[in-house]
Order: C-alpha cells, then structure tokens, then sequence
C-alpha cells in the first residue's frame, strides 16, 4: 500500500462527497433532525406532567383553594380550571381529550373544618395508566397531608428517594451513543453497496484497474472517509443532545476506537454486500437485509436490556451491538473493561470482513 | 523492438461460444493498427484481453513483452486504454481527474498541457457529469495520456460523436503515431480506419478474415477501379463489343471496369465515337467499406448455407 495513492484517492473521494448536496444533508443536517426528532418524541414520555382538568364546585372557598395550592407544588401536576356543569364533567372531558379531571364538590370546606367525611372525585381515563397513576398518587398524597393536618398529626415515616447507580441517565443520554451508531451502520453501508455495485456496472473500476491503485488502497481510502465522516457526524449529535436536551454524556478519548473501528467494519460490510450481488438491484436487497435488523435491534433507539430475552439473544449476535454498547460504556458509565471487550469484538471483525471484502471484490473480468 | 504487439492462436470462450476463434496479427511498433469487425465479431473481447482486463482462453499474447494478464500491473503502467463509452467520477474535473491519474502513476504532467493537446482547455474547469458525449471520451484520452504511453489501446472510441468531436480526436491520434507510440484502434467507422491506420485487420465470427494495409485489403479484396458515365443502357450496349471489359448498368450509370490505366483512354474514345449522349464521367474505386460490406456478407451468407440442414 502507497501513501500517496491512498491520499490521491481520498482527495477524490472527498470532493465528490463535498459536491454532492444530498450526501451532505445526511452527513450534517440529518444527524441534527435524527437527535431533535427523537430526543422530542422520548423526552415528553420521560418528564411526565399530568394535566388535570379542575371544576371547583366549592368556589374559592379556603380549603379548596389550600387542596389544589399543594397539588400544584407537586411540580408535576399541571392544573386548569373549568366552569362546566357537574352532570356534563365526564362527556366534556372525553370530548376535550383530557384524560383527567377532578371535582372539588360544594360544601369542601365547611365539611372540611366541620371533620365530616368528603370526597373530591378524580375522573382518569384507564387507556392512559402513566397519567391516571401519577394523577392519583398525587392527589392522593395531598388529601393525606390534609387528613393528617386536620387531626393535627405529624408524619412520622417519610421517603427518601435514591436512584439505582451513581448517577440517573435520562432517554436523551442513551439515544446519542444510539444514534452515533445508527449512523456509523448507515452512512456506508448503503453508499458503499450503491458504489460497489454502480461502478462496476459503469466500468469506473475498469478504469481504476488500469492504473497502479490497488483494490485495498482504494478501499482504505473509502475507511477513511467514513471515519473523518463519523468523527463531524458525532461531533454533531453530541452538540446537538447537549444544546437541545441537555444530555450528560462523557466525550472521552475511549470513544476514538469506536469511531474508528465501526467505519472499518461497515465500509468493508457495505464493499463485500455490494461485491458478492451480480446486479445492483440485488446489491441493495442485500445490504438492506443486512442493514434493517441492524439498525433496529442494535440497541439505536432502544436500549437492548429492554428487549424480550430470544432476540436480547439476537442482538448480541449483531456486530453493531458492540460498537453501540461499547459507546454507552464509554460515553455513560465509565465502564473501561467492557468497553475494551466490545471494542476487541468490533476490530476482529473490522478485520475479517475487510479482508473478505478485498477479496470477494474484483477489478478485473475473468 | 519490432512488434508492440504480437498475438498468437488467441482463443476466448464464454461456455459453449467461442468469442474469439484462434487469431493470429502481430502490430509494428509506432504504427497505427485497426482492428474491425461488425457488432459481436469479437473486437472488445481481444481488445480487452490484450489491456489486461479479461484473461483468455488459449494461445498466446504479448504486448510490449508481457503477458497482459499476467503481468498486467507492469503492463499498465506503459500503455494507456480508452474504453468504449468512457465513465468517470460525475463531480470530478478534468484537471482535477488528471492530478489524480498523475498522482497514481506516479508521472507528473500538466493538466492544461495535456487537455491543450486533447482540445479540452476550454473544459478543464467543469465537472464530469456536465460535458458532452465528445468532452468526456476527450478527457478519457487525456487521462490514458497521463503515463506517457507506448502503446494506446482505443476502443471506438469516437462511437456516438459528431464529425467535430470525431476529427478532433483522429488528430490526437495522429499525433500520438508522429510521437512514436503504438495505437491500437478498434472501429466501425471503416473511413476511421483508412484514414489513419497502417495496418488493418478484419475480424468477424471471432475469426479474422482480412489483414493488410487499407491498400492491400482493397486490392485483394475489392474490384478493380472503374470508370462511370450517366448515361443511358444503351451505351453499355454499344461499349460491351467494343471494349472486351466488363460493363454493367445500374441506376441510369453505365460502369466500366479497368484492368489497366491506358484502358481508360480507349474506353473514353470509344464513348465519344458511340455517339450517345453521356454526361458527369467520373473513376471510382472500392472503398474499405465496399470491401468490408462485400467480405462480411459474403461470409453471412456462407454461414447461412452452411447452417441450413442437409
């Protein structure tokens, strides 16, 4: 392998990249969408405030106003009031599409003072457990500190609340080594077997075979795109996760290897998936059975420890498994000996496929 | 050394069918070769074995002393190739793919020197995917011209360009012959062919059928020059006595074949004494492509009757 050569080629591999404005939308503006999007989409279901529609029947009476004063310093209830007739609360929240309201009746606060019995009545909707579970335990635990005041008793037993770990991760924190992933697999993969299968066809490796560039310097040249590509992509998503959402992650050199290693792989996959088909039209069945399981149960998106265990199983058999693993281990729990393994499993077989691919792939007629 | 190229009993077979049926030429070096044939005979598939890009079946091949397939990375980096319907990088320039080339073969020419002398200066600037069919076989030459060729092999390479384009390139490839190299231009333009080659073989069938140069092919293969009048048959009636040489008659033109040049003296005195009136009196000589049309018919029709069962 010359130096000089791999250099040329990259040159050329580079302006045609830097000149073609779809590829550069996916490599700089998709990873921003991809993170926005999804990091959207979980972040409302991870930091839940329940609505809860309010009809206050004993009208600002001291009690009342008291009850629902506590409720709104549970920080995660957000209250809104409304004047509807008591007969028509239930058919005007299923109109409304709200799926919880409360009714403060007539007559809370006398009754409250006076000791005599009462009850507020929470309306929730059982197809929305999170939001009726959340709305009750809260409403719940304001009507026990009222009870608990109006006997003038003191808790006794409190909370106190840990989380497992050092430290909580939050869905966003996950997503980004997800999505770096998801890019490392895709970017090549499906340029790569689009490029094996269309130059062929075109004769532009005709025209490489008949100068001194080699099949393996031609090639690492292409790694080497991927992986400057990876680092800005990464870059990208990274920055993207900590302005938009705040992400905690930690960006240390250990994430280097990844970087490195996951383009040698998938640029060498995507060369080999592209070599192997006759036709292009077949090379893109074939990367895209080898791309869709990957991009989907590598742990991308979600996290593989949620998956049932058989295809927990599955994934496990998935070379992007390690590389996306082995950036959670990094990037979120410090955890240098199973990054090591992950990045030992993603460099032999970088290794083997870029070898198979050199092989498989052919310049030349027989 | 004498021959650049030389090509013996050289056999390709794709299964059953013999692409290439054992052909024998040998190419002088620092001439202009011209390698013919209809669509299918067998051309590409030489060319390329002969490049290096295909292996062949039998027999045996040599170009400047290696063996193409063989020695195929030494053999590349002396010759220079423009396929038929040359690709490139769409986002590439010419100036651009040309310090590539440069760079790879480790030479160092000068982009604007090199598409000045391909007539391509004026492009050396746009990307690949905007030039015309003639714009991009132009830089496919300039880039088989970056490592200095000895021997440049050129595969139709002016198919599908308009008479500007294809006058443009026949002057590069006169040039590259004044420069000494070896050119290897496969055709079916047979006026390409006449124009420029030294050298001429016809292949059809995978077989080669004629070889010479343009001259020897027309004079073993072709009919003898003639004289033509417009005139009517009735002055064919009058020579055929007279004159002892084939007349014939077609399309209101009165033909007579020569055998020498003084025949052309007596055969103009005789149309004067005949009388009949006569006007636009010309010579005319077959063509290469009077002699390829007849050579490969002759063998279509052959193989034809051949195929037909006894």
């Amino acid at each position: 392998m010359r130096p000089a050569r791999i250099a040329a080629d990259f040159k050329i591999v580079v302006r045609s990249y830097l000149r073609n404005p779809v590829a550069l939308f996916f490599s700089l503006i998709f990873p921003i969408i991809l993170i926005a999007l999804f990091g959207l989409i979980f972040s409302a279901a991870g930091s839940t405030v329940v609505p809860i529609t309010v009809l206050n029947l004993d009208h600002n009476s001291e009690a009342s106003v008291q009850f629902l004063a506590d409720l709104n310093d549970t920080t995660y209830i957000r209250l809104s009031f409304v004047n509807w007739n008591a007969s028509d609360f239930a058919a005007n929240l299923g109109a409304n599409d709200d799926s919880v309201g409360l009714v403060i009746p007539q007559g809370f606060n006398s009754s409250y003072f006076a000791r005599d019995q009462v009850n507020v009545t929470l309306y929730t909707d059982p197809e929305d457990g999170a939001a009726s579970g959340a709305a009750q335990s809260a409403v719940g635990s304001v009507a026990t500190a009222f009870n608990l005041h109006a006997s003038n008793g003191t808790a006794i037993v409190g909370v106190a609340q840990q989380n497992v770990g050092s430290q909580v991760y939050s869905y966003i924190d996950y997503l980004i080594p997800g999505l770096i992933g998801f890019s490392i697999l895709t970017s090549p993969m499906f340029s790569m077997v689009d490029v094996a299968s269309s130059y062929r066809k075109e004769g532009i490796f005709r025209e490489l075979s008949l100068t001194p560039l080699t099949r393996a310097e031609w090639l690492t040249s292409h790694i080497l795109w991927y992986m400057s590509l990876t680092f800005v992509t990464a870059g990208i998503m990274i920055g993207a996760g900590v302005v938009l959402f705040g992400a905690h992650v930690n960006v240390t050199v250990g994430l280097i290897p990844f970087l490195v290693a996951g383009p040698l792989l998938f640029v060498s996959l995507g060369m080999l998936a592209g070599s192997v088909a006759k036709t292009p039209e077949s090379a893109a069945l074939i990367g895209n059975i080898i791309t869709f399981p990957m991009m989907f149960l590598s742990g991308t998106f979600f996290q593989v420890s949620m998956f049932p265990p058989a295809l927990q199983s599955f994934a496990h058999i998935l070379p992007l498994y390690y590389v996306i693993d082995g950036m959670n281990q990094v990037m979120l729990f410090s955890n240098t000996a199973r990054a090591l393994t992950d990045v030992l499993v993603v460099f032999v077989t970088a290794i083997i496929v870029f070898l198979l691919a050199i092989r498989f792939f052919q310049w030349r007629d027989e | 050394m004498a021959d650049a190229i030389e090509v013996e009993h050289l056999v390709k077979r794709y299964g059953d069918l013999a692409a290439v049926a054992g052909i024998d030429f040998k190419v002088r070096t620092g001439t202009v070769f011209s390698f013919l044939g209809p669509n299918g005979a067998g051309k590409t598939t030489t060319t390329e074995i002969l490049e290096g890009l295909r292996r062949r079946t039998e027999g045996t091949t040599r170009v400047l002393g290696l063996d193409p397939w063989d020695d195929a990375t030494a053999l590349h980096r002396r010759i220079g190739v423009i396929p038929q319907d040359f690709r490139f990088f769409d986002k590439i320039t010419p100036r651009e793919a040309i310090r590539y080339y440069g760079a790879l073969f480790h030479t160092n020419p000068d982009p604007d020197e090199l598409l000045e002398r391909v007539k391509l200066a004026d492009k050396a600037g746009a990307r690949f995917d905007t030039l015309s069919g003639g714009q991009k076989q132009k830089m496919g030459l300039a880039l088989a011209l970056t490592n200095d060729p000895e021997v440049c092999f050129l595969d139709e390479p002016t198919t599908g360009l308009d008479p500007t384009a294809r006058r443009a390139i026949w002057d590069v490839i006169r040039t590259l012959k004044s420069e000494g190299r070896t050119v290897f231009l496969t055709t079916h333009y047979l006026e390409e062919a006449e124009l420029l080659a030294d050298q001429v073989a016809i292949i059809h069938h995978g077989r080669i059928i004629a070889t010479g140069t343009p001259n020897e092919i027309i004079s073993a293969h072709g009919r003898p020059e003639r004289l033509r009048f417009q005139a009517s048959p009735a002055l064919a009636e009058y020579l055929r006595p007279k004159l002892a040489l084939p007349v014939t008659v077609a399309d209101g033109r009165v033909e007579v074949e020569l055998h020498d040049k003084a025949d052309a003296l007596r055969v103009l005195s005789a149309v004067d004494a005949s009388g009949i009136p006569w006007q636009n009196f010309s010579t005319t000589q077959d063509t290469l492509e009077d002699v390829f049309v007849r050579l490969v018919g002759q063998m279509d029709d052959g193989a034809l009757k051949s195929e037909t069962p006894a």
